[in-house]
């Protein structure tokens, strides 16, 4: 079967910092070489700290932030602002995105229908038609449209607006919507009653998801599979049972310990993550992960670790790997005493 | 845990508000909120008057404005027929009072109007394009910033030469840059939210954004400030014609009839005081009222 | 930072040159020859070429521009049209009545400006608040030349108390520091006050309960700080905002004493301004504007700077 969506070696430097003429002086790799696919009607979720580059993925997914480089296809048919892809303005009909911050991402001067019925207007339906649509779609969200068309976004909580974003995302049919975040901002109560209806919705239309979030427990809950990112890359990538239960990077492994488990017996005293990412201004060499991972050794700061197989289509980048190209190298080299 | 904390208390206010049913829009709570204030309300109904005054001084006015007798020169205030005394060419002082108020008010208003329109929509196009668009839009204001606007409002008009027209070009050039400074810092800020991004998403093209998404968040804030400009401009207008660059003699203008009856503080001081304070009356109502329009407008989420 | 403060430099630099071509254009934008004001209309044509030769007016624009420029650096401002004489003795004698005044003013409404602010906030709510704000905005509603005006008929028409013409007795130019002169300075300065006493009292009022409702001065409290050392901190933290509003204020009093200065006749750039326009002296207009400009640039900059090395929240790299 192939993908419906595939993205290849996605790249997106940002300028920073100006010398005394104005011009930048460093570049952070906040999007370094990404690539994955995602089959119709399934979950990828998109995991990582703060500052991962996860947001501005979906930001390039969208081409509201211009890739450096990459290439983004919906069903082989490539999409992009060169000569030669299908323009962007198709692509956005086909994937749609929800926000985080559920207040920036309604216009508070509009009120909940014009909100949802602006996007299909944009692509020809008739205002008549659109507002009917509003109201059908407030309804599969779970909010009475009688009672709120005419509310404005300040007028509703946290978990209302989001429903709004969420009918907002779908007015215009797309087949994928990214959830960047989605949920991250709401009451615990409040997201299991948002993640139910994402859940409700993807049967109902038949979406495909991207759901983005720094939350694991929310991944593994909603994902069919999951990619790990680190400071701009994929470190890690499978279905979700693998991942979760078998993770094959020191860096997932650290993430998924330093969760609580929802059985306490079960919980394992593992070496949690320390210290902050370092700077992606100046990502560290090689593997990017070294500085803090406790099984670094010399080949880690000298050489980025290969995407390597670990069983079916789990896979991962990491040198302790026995399938990694470089195992034999890693293996013949001392430990880095910490 | 801060996030999860600050949303819960915003939603507990937006239940709060959800309880209150009635569902307004933006402007209307803006409106009941700006009617509820003392202050602006008289601020308002003193600038209303004045407007209406000055509309229907051709009909109010007890005399001509520009007819006097030279044997009623600078009678004083509280005289018989000439309640608020006569000025240097014995003309009447009320009725010139009211007449003045069309070019004063005019002078005052014109100016920060265009430069609102204008302005703005430097701003808005310097602050949602941004790039070297901004840089040149901004860069260039950045140059009429560098002079203080009383001296750019007299060099230009001393440039351009005395005159009605010449004025209102002057004092709308000096209100352009400080304008369009505002507009393009809230555009900027405006840009970066996330509903405009998801517009964007939705496929909407950069003109349908900004009037949709974009104009109505800026609008609000720009036109406060403009409101507060207002006053400003009153006075640099008047002082304008204080100098002989605005309207010329014999044109009533408030102005312009402090100029003239300078010359006879010895002999009736009182009468020229008269002009200055319906200027200062004017521009402090219009002060207050903006005043009151920035705290209506300051709704919390 | 040190790379801010050298940006800011260079940045005015463009700036200043704009400004010039802005003055030097201001000439372009009078109706008619700049040269009409000394060519008599019925003049031949041949000497009408004559005087736009002598002062240069028959080169290209840039030309002339870049002329004017390089002349203005070396302190040549021209010669006046009307009088003959160099613009630049003119200015320069003008300027420093124009500073005098514009210093006593600056020093009235900051120290009146600092004291209403730090009352109305400190005693936020309580009459002295509704007094000091009254104030204010009628400070910055008022229109300063009739308040001049007022001034005048009440100290010198009715009470005789204070001259209202000139900065010196017998119309003298040159000030000096005695009684009969400083007389001279006491209503133009009272009356030039009142705009920076009524924006620092706002500034100030702002500033300083932003910064007592902070946690940071609750702190203090609670560490047991009282009365001068907490207004010490305060101070410290409003300092930034108020010195770089003061700064601008400072510059506005140089740009805007024109419609004062006339009022009193005061013989200060202003008045110099006022008498360049009407007897159409172009090149003391043009001299003019851009002295009080340059002055202004300069404020700014160095506004931004103090700024920058007082507030240690601004680390612009």
């Amino acid at each position: 079967m192939t993908a419906l969506l595939r993205v290849q070696d996605l790249k997106k430097y940002f300028p920073v910092g100006k010398d005394l003429l104005g011009r930048p002086t460093q570049v952070v790799q906040a999007v370094d070489g990404v690539s994955f696919s995602v089959e119709k009607g399934r979950t990828l979720g998109i995991v990582g700290e703060s500052g991962c580059g996860k947001s501005t993925t979906a930001r390039l997914l969208m081409h509201l932030i211009e890739p450096d480089e990459g290439r983004i296809s919906i069903r082989g048919k490539e999409f992009g602002n060169i000569s030669g892809r299908h323009p962007v303005a198709e692509l956005r009909r086909q994937m749609q995105m929800v926000f985080q911050d559920s207040y920036a991402s309604l216009n508070p001067r509009l009120t909940i229908e014009d909100s949802i019925a602006f996007g299909p207007q944009i692509h020809g339906v008739s205002e008549r038609e659109a507002r009917q649509q509003a109201r059908d779609l407030l309804e599969k969200v779970g909010l009475n449209p009688n009672v709120f068309v005419r509310r404005y976004p300040h007028e509703l909580s946290g978990g209302q607006r989001q429903r709004v974003n969420i009918a907002r995302a779908l007015a215009i049919k797309p087949e994928i919507v990214l959830l960047d975040e989605a949920v991250s901002a709401l009451d615990k109560s409040v997201q299991a009653q948002v993640l139910n209806l994402l859940s409700d919705l993807k049967k109902e239309f038949g979406l495909t998801y991207l759901f983005i979030s720094h939350d694991l427990n929310v991944v593994q809950y909603i994902s069919d599979d999951v990619m790990v990112m680190y400071l701009g890359q994929v470190v890690e990538s499978g279905p979700v049972e693998q991942l979760y239960q078998n993770p094959a990077h020191p860096y997932t492994r650290a993430l998924l310990s330093s969760v609580p488990s929802q059985t306490p017996h079960e919980r394992k005293q593992h070496k949690v993550l320390e210290g902050d990412p370092p700077n992606p201004i100046a990502p560290p060499s090689g593997c990017r992960f070294h500085p803090r991972c406790e099984h670094a050794r010399a080949i880690c700061s000298s050489q980025q670790p290969e995407t390597t197989r670990v069983e079916g289509l789990h896979q991962a980048a990491c040198f302790m790997l026995p399938a990694n190209p470089n195992h034999e190298k890693y293996i013949q080299l001392q430990e880095v005493s910490a | 845990m801060t996030t999860i904390a600050s949303t819960t208390s915003k939603e507990k206010f937006a239940l709060a508000a959800e309880t209150a049913a009635v569902s307004r829009g933006y402007w209307t709570t803006v409106w009941t909120r700006l009617v509820r204030d003392p202050v602006s309300v008289g601020c308002a109904v003193v600038l209303l008057l004045m407007v209406l005054i000055a509309v229907f001084a051709p009909l109010l006015a007890p005399y001509d404005p520009s007819q006097g007798t030279m044997l009623k020169r600078l009678s004083p205030i509280g005289t018989e027929g000439h309640w608020l005394g006569t000025d240097e060419l014995g003309r009447d002082m009320l009725s010139r009072l009211m007449h003045g108020g069309q070019m004063s008010l005019m002078m005052g208003l014109l100016p920060v109007f265009i430069a609102f329109a204008i302005g703005t929509s430097l701003g808005l196009i310097a602050g949602f394009f941004g790039g070297w668009i901004n840089s040149l839009i901004m860069r260039t204001t950045d140059v009429f910033f560098a002079f203080p606007a009383v001296l750019l409002a007299i060099a230009i008009s001393g440039a351009l030469g005395a005159g009605f027209i010449n004025a209102i070009i002057s004092l709308t050039l000096v209100f352009i840059p400080p304008i369009a400074r505002v507009a393009e810092s809230v555009t900027t800020s405006v840009r970066n939210l996330d509903f405009v991004e998801a517009a964007r998403a939705s496929g909407a093209g950069n003109f349908t954004i900004i009037r949709v998404h974009v104009l109505g968040n800026v609008l609000g804030p720009v036109f406060i400030y403009a409101t507060s400009l207002v006053s400003v401009c009153m006075i640099l207008a008047a002082g304008l014609s204080f100098l002989g660059l605005g309207v010329r003699p014999p044109t009533p203008e408030w102005g312009l009839m402090l100029n003239t009856l300078r010359q006879s503080i010895y002999i009736q001081p009182w009468i020229s005081v008269l002009p200055g304070l319906m200027i200062f009356i004017t521009s402090l109502c219009f002060n207050l009222l903006s005043d009151g329009l920035r705290s209506a407008m300051d709704i919390k989420r | 930072m040190f790379v801010f403060i050298i940006r800011r430099f260079l940045y005015a630099i463009p700036i200043a040159l704009a400004v010039a071509a802005v003055c030097f254009s201001l000439v372009h934008l009078a109706p008619g020859d700049p040269l009409t004001a000394i060519i008599p209309a019925d003049a031949p044509a041949e000497v009408v070429i004559a005087i736009q030769q002598a002062y240069g007016m028959d080169r290209p624009l840039l030309v002339q521009f870049g002329s004017w420029i390089q002349r203005a650096l070396q302190g040549d401002l021209g010669v006046s049209v009307a009088t003959g004489r160099p613009v630049m003795g003119d200015i320069a004698l003008a300027l420093s009545n124009t500073l005098l005044l514009a210093f006593a003013a600056a020093l009235l409404g900051f120290l009146g400006g600092i004291l209403l602010g730090a009352l109305a906030a400190i005693y936020n709510g309580t009459w002295i608040d509704k007094l000091a704000t009254a104030l204010a905005i009628t400070g910055v509603s008022i229109p300063h030349y009739w308040l001049g005006l007022l001034l005048v008929i009440i100290f010198s028409v009715h009470l005789d108390w204070l001259p209202s013409m000139g900065a010196g007795p017998g119309g003298s130019s040159d000030w000096r520091l005695d009684w009969a002169h400083l007389r001279h300075l006491v209503l133009p300065a009272v009356t030039m006050c009142f705009i920076p006493m009524g924006i620092v009292t706002r500034t100030v009022r702002a500033t300083v309960s932003e910064i007592l409702n902070s946690e940071f001065v609750t702190a203090l409290y609670a560490r047991g700080l009282r009365g001068r050392r907490i207004a010490l901190h305060v101070a410290k933290n409003a300092a930034p905002t108020v010195l770089s509003v003061m700064g601008l204020q400072f510059g506005y009093l140089l740009g805007g004493s024109i419609l004062v200065e006339t009022v009193f006749s005061w013989p200060g750039t202003g008045y110099l301004l006022n008498t360049a326009i009407f007897q159409r002296d172009i090149p003391l207009l043009q001299g003019i504007i851009l002295v009080l400009a340059m002055f202004f640039v300069g404020l700014n900059l160095l506004v931004d700077v103090l700024q920058t090395l007082m507030d240690p929240r601004i680390k612009r790299g």
